[in-house]
């Protein structure tokens, strides 16, 4: 069985004002409270093209490798429903702004480049609100904040053939345009949307029977719908079962399909260029200087990352999942340079606190110049790897210096022989029976003593310099 | 008011500004006209007089309107005031915001007395398709006044206004002023934003002045032309001076007649008006040649695909969801299509079916894309024709004003459009002036269309022919 998936991702462009009015884009107010007679569709209102949202959907289509159109046209796509406030949604069609292109995706069965067909902008429609999400008998109610947001749908080839993939498609995308600042990305507020183009065919020479998936609210969704279609195609062609044509619904709670009403499949849109709108026509120098300036791109970074720095693909992919903790970690290296360590150190004590405190690095205090200190202070035994872990916190929250930090807290790490000589004399009166062991010649019981010795100091004795202590005072 | 009242706003100007007599009398005056009239004209929708009179009370001398008043289309949004289009889908809409037009009217001290009938959405030749009633031509109150803006040049025939705004999306203000006498202009595409008129077909629709004099039209045009960023198509040129720009004569000046018209059926009157314009032309110092535009006949047929196109996107939006009239179904569906049933009159349906027709998979090639390509044809020929004359002079109307009811079928009105359509397909200024009567004493309308932007050059061709041939009908 050969399955064949493509997908139609929406992402959201992060402007402040709608694609084609004026209105705020902020996410979650009031119903209702972000409109205007242009984005309510009122008689003899005009849309008029936010120039931000096609510098954002430029950025992002040359960073996916897109040919970028000099010229693009809109269209009109054209339906009745309730949330379309003026029956038909400005969108581009014929002359999309970019075609081509392709995003690097990494799973177990290794690195493939998804090809892109096209990318266009469009506008968003209003959000339907029906009885069961309102308490308002049966009826249906539309909230237009939404309607006019500015949107590029970017519609890939059909290169991809499980749910990983596409699963690790939509990562990749995801990460890609948080990383230029493209999109929030965030799936649950809907600045991500995604559906599917799946066939499975028991002849690997010929495609089947192509079905949509809609209503794929999360990544995890995504992969258990494709997963399970392909289940239920290759069900139907090893029994012989013809497969329709359709759009099929993903239940989430059951982790199944089944099929949308077929008359939304077959609606004829009717598209024709949009009259209110002039072709859309981009400076070349001001696309090659946007060219220019792209920054080294999420993938590009992890795999120099790998190859230059020698951090291993999980530490890499960590640190380029988001600019911020990339940024961070290239500035700590400059003041510290150990990349192992450094990448080390936020893959695991940093993750960890922000975890706890479910926040982004720029929200704290934290700055590379005070891990790089952090770091430094470990290495040259100013205080013990397990004193670090309880500087960090400090530093996080109140961007002290990390000497500053580490004195507040009383950590230096005691590097005194005479302090040193006699916490080795209490040890060694207290264990007899070790000590014993070790002059018959266990040489492994020192580090118990050793561990002795650092809970004495409450973990402040540099644990070498303790060892060589003992080892003198029982030779 | 002494007796002599002024006719052109230009004479009113003057009035006020000389304190002949003030904007209220002036006012007082065109609100007894149209108390006195408009019953069995029926030019205006609705009027805002109580309104009016306060405005006139503040009106401002030294503005470029002084207080004038002046109607305006009821397919164009004046805040506060119904805006119907003439359609009962709209019949209480109440607009919320004010047209670029109409806003730029009223910071240039226009009063406005009322909003004018049209044929609904804009759509007819005869303001016979108004939902509520039509008007009546000024001239001979058993003919229509023309369409779709009827009532706009109904309004300044009778006096009901000193001058109005209308629509022009295939002739709409063009062809009504010839029935009605008086002087319609269409300026290029481009050149008045859009903003706030209700689309009919978005790249054909243009505001354009209706006036009793050439003159007027120019000082309209000061007022209502620049680039507004509320409209993508509006374009963004350096101002003019309209009425700087009227000269005395033609010398120089090259007029072309347009061969492929000459074939046309014309009333002969209207061809023997024609024929004085071309002498005067020429007594006036124009050179007048013969000019080719080898597939403008085609521009007739392109536009009854076009334009319904268009309007069947544009009109989608009237669907009883959320404003106008709303006719619940069982389902949406059926709402849907019991709201546009009633709401919408038998033209608007017509259109509406032709247009969602021609754009439909199957036929789109066949007919739109078909169309768009002759349209490109027959701008790129006017474009090449108007390179070498200065105007192209033309008939406005195959006929007169016809009688109510006369013309039933939509194919016998729509090719009386032949001559307006040229310059709607092609984005080119084009204006109708008075050139005398038919034997009937009916008004004829002769048309002068010019260059891309060459607006102020053809109002000065105009205005020449204009008072060559009588001045004021």
């Amino acid at each position: 069985m050969t399955t064949t998936i493509g997908l139609e991702i929406h992402v959201q462009l992060a402007t402040q004002t709608k694609m084609f009015c004026g209105c705020s884009t902020a996410f979650g107010d009031e119903p209702n409270t972000h409109v205007c007679p242009v984005c309510l569709g009122l008689p003899g209102a005009l849309p008029t093209l936010n120039a931000q949202a096609v510098v954002l959907a430029t950025r992002l289509a040359l960073a996916l490798g897109c040919t970028v159109h000099e010229i693009s046209e809109f269209s009109r796509k054209n339906y009745f429903y309730p949330d379309l406030p003026k029956s038909y949604q400005i969108t581009q069609f014929d002359r999309p702004i970019a075609t081509g292109g392709s995003l690097p995706v990494v799973t177990s069965a290794g690195r493939r480049d998804i090809r892109l067909t096209r990318a266009h902008i469009e506008e968003d429609a209003g959000k339907s609100m029906h009885a069961a999400d309102i308490t308002l008998g049966g009826e249906t109610l539309v909230d237009f904040n939404r309607c006019g947001m500015p949107l590029i749908e970017i519609v890939t080839e059909p290169d991809m053939s499980s749910g990983d993939e596409a699963y690790e498609f939509l990562r990749g995308l995801r990460r890609l345009v948080r990383w230029l600042g493209v999109s929030s990305g965030d799936m649950e507020k809907g600045a991500l949307r995604c559906d599917v183009n799946i066939s499975v065919s028991d002849d690997p020479a010929r495609r089947g029977t192509k079905v949509e998936i809609k209503n794929l609210n999360s990544f995890r969704s995504v992969k258990r719908a494709i997963d399970y279609e392909a289940q239920r195609q290759a069900d139907c062609c090893a029994r012989g079962i013809a497969i329709d044509t359709e759009t099929r619904h993903f239940d989430e709670v059951q982790g199944t399909t089944s099929p949308m009403r077929s008359k939304e499949a077959s609606n004829d849109y009717r598209y024709f260029p949009e009259p209110d709108l002039p072709l859309l026509r981009l400076d070349p120098e001001a696309v090659e200087s946007q060219r220019r300036e792209m920054p080294e791109l999420p993938w590009q970074m992890q795999e120099r990352l790998e190859r230059d720095l020698g951090l291993s693909s999980y530490d890499a992919a960590l640190l380029t999942e988001e600019r911020e903790p990339a940024a961070f970690f290239e500035a700590t290296l400059a003041l510290y340079d150990n990349p192992k360590k450094v990448a080390s150190y936020m893959g695991t004590e940093v993750a960890r606190l922000l975890n706890e405190r479910g926040a982004s690095l720029g929200e704290t205090r934290l700055t590379p110049a005070g891990l790089a200190g952090l770091l430094a202070m470990v290495e040259n035994n100013t205080i013990s790897n397990t004193a670090s872990k309880e500087v960090l916190p400090l530093l996080l929250e109140t961007g002290k210096a990390p000497e500053e930090a580490v004195r507040s807290l009383g950590l230096e790490q005691v590097s005194d022989t005479s302090a040193l000589e006699a916490l080795a004399r209490e040890v060694i009166i207290e264990n007899p029976a070790q000590v014993g062991q070790f002059k018959a010649g266990k040489e492994a019981v020192l580090g118990f003593l050793v561990g002795q010795l650092m809970k004495k100091s409450k973990g402040k004795a540099n644990p070498q310099l303790a060892g060589e202590v003992l080892r003198k005072l029982l030779a | 008011m002494s007796s002599a009242a002024p006719r052109t706003v230009d004479e009113y100007r003057q009035g006020v500004r000389s304190r002949t007599f003030s904007s209220g009398e002036f006012l007082e005056e065109t609100a007894g006209r149209i108390q006195q009239g408009d019953e069995s004209i029926h030019a205006y929708l609705h009027l805002r007089l109580d309104a009016a009179r306060a405005e006139a009370a503040h009106a401002e001398p030294a503005l470029a309107l002084a207080g004038a008043p002046v109607a305006v289309k009821d397919n164009i949004m004046m805040a506060g005031e119904r805006c119907t289009c003439a359609s009962r889908i709209l019949a209480d809409y109440v607009a919320p915001y004010s047209a670029t037009a109409v806003e730029k009217l009223l910071s240039a001290g226009a009063i406005v007395p009322g909003k004018t009938n049209l044929d609904e959405f804009a759509m007819g030749s005869s303001t016979e398709n108004s939902a509520f009633f039509p008007t009546r031509n000024p001239r001979d109150p058993s003919r229509v006044p023309g369409g779709s803006s009827g009532g706009s040049t109904a309004a300044v025939a009778a006096g009901f206004a000193l001058a109005a705004i209308g629509s022009d999306t295939g002739g709409s203000v063009r062809q009504p002023a010839a029935f009605c006498g008086v002087v319609g202009f269409k300026p290029t595409y481009g050149l008045v934003s859009r903003y706030g008129l209700v689309a009919f077909a978005s790249s054909l629709d243009c505001i354009g002045p209706v006036t009793r004099s050439v003159k007027d039209t120019a000082i309209m045009m000061n007022i209502l032309a620049g680039h507004d960023a509320r409209d993508a198509t509006s374009i963004d040129r350096p101002p003019l001076d309209f009425e700087a720009a009227l000269e005395p004569d033609l010398a120089g000046k090259r007029i072309g007649l347009i061969r492929e018209l000459g074939g046309l059926s014309v009333q002969p009157d209207i061809e023997a008006a024609l024929e004085d314009a071309r002498r005067l032309a020429e007594q006036r110092g124009a050179t007048v040649v013969e000019v080719s535009v080898p597939h403008i006949l085609a521009a007739l047929p392109a536009y009854y695909i076009i334009a319904p196109a268009e309007c069947s996107a544009n009109l989608g939006r009237y669907d009883g969801v959320r404003y106008g009239l709303r006719v619940e179904g069982r389902d949406m569906t059926e709402t849907y299509s019991r709201t546009r049933n009633a709401g919408f009159g038998p033209e608007v349906k017509r259109r509406i079916l032709i247009g969602t027709f021609v754009l439909s998979a199957g036929y789109y090639d066949a007919y739109y894309r078909k169309a768009t390509e002759v349209r490109q044809l027959i701008s790129d020929e006017m474009d090449a024709a108007l390179a070498g004359v200065d105007a192209l002079l033309t008939p406005t109307t195959p006929t007169t004003a016809f009688k109510l009811g006369a013309v039933t079928d939509p194919l016998e009105m729509y090719k009386a459009d032949v001559f307006t359509i040229p310059a709607n397909l092609a984005g080119l200024p084009a204006i109708s002036i008075p050139a005398g009567t038919d034997s009937q004493g009916l008004p004829i309308g002769l048309q002068l269309m010019g260059a891309r932007f060459g607006d102020a050059g053809l109002l000065s061709v105009a205005n020449v022919l204009f008072e060559g041939l009588g001045g004021q009908a």
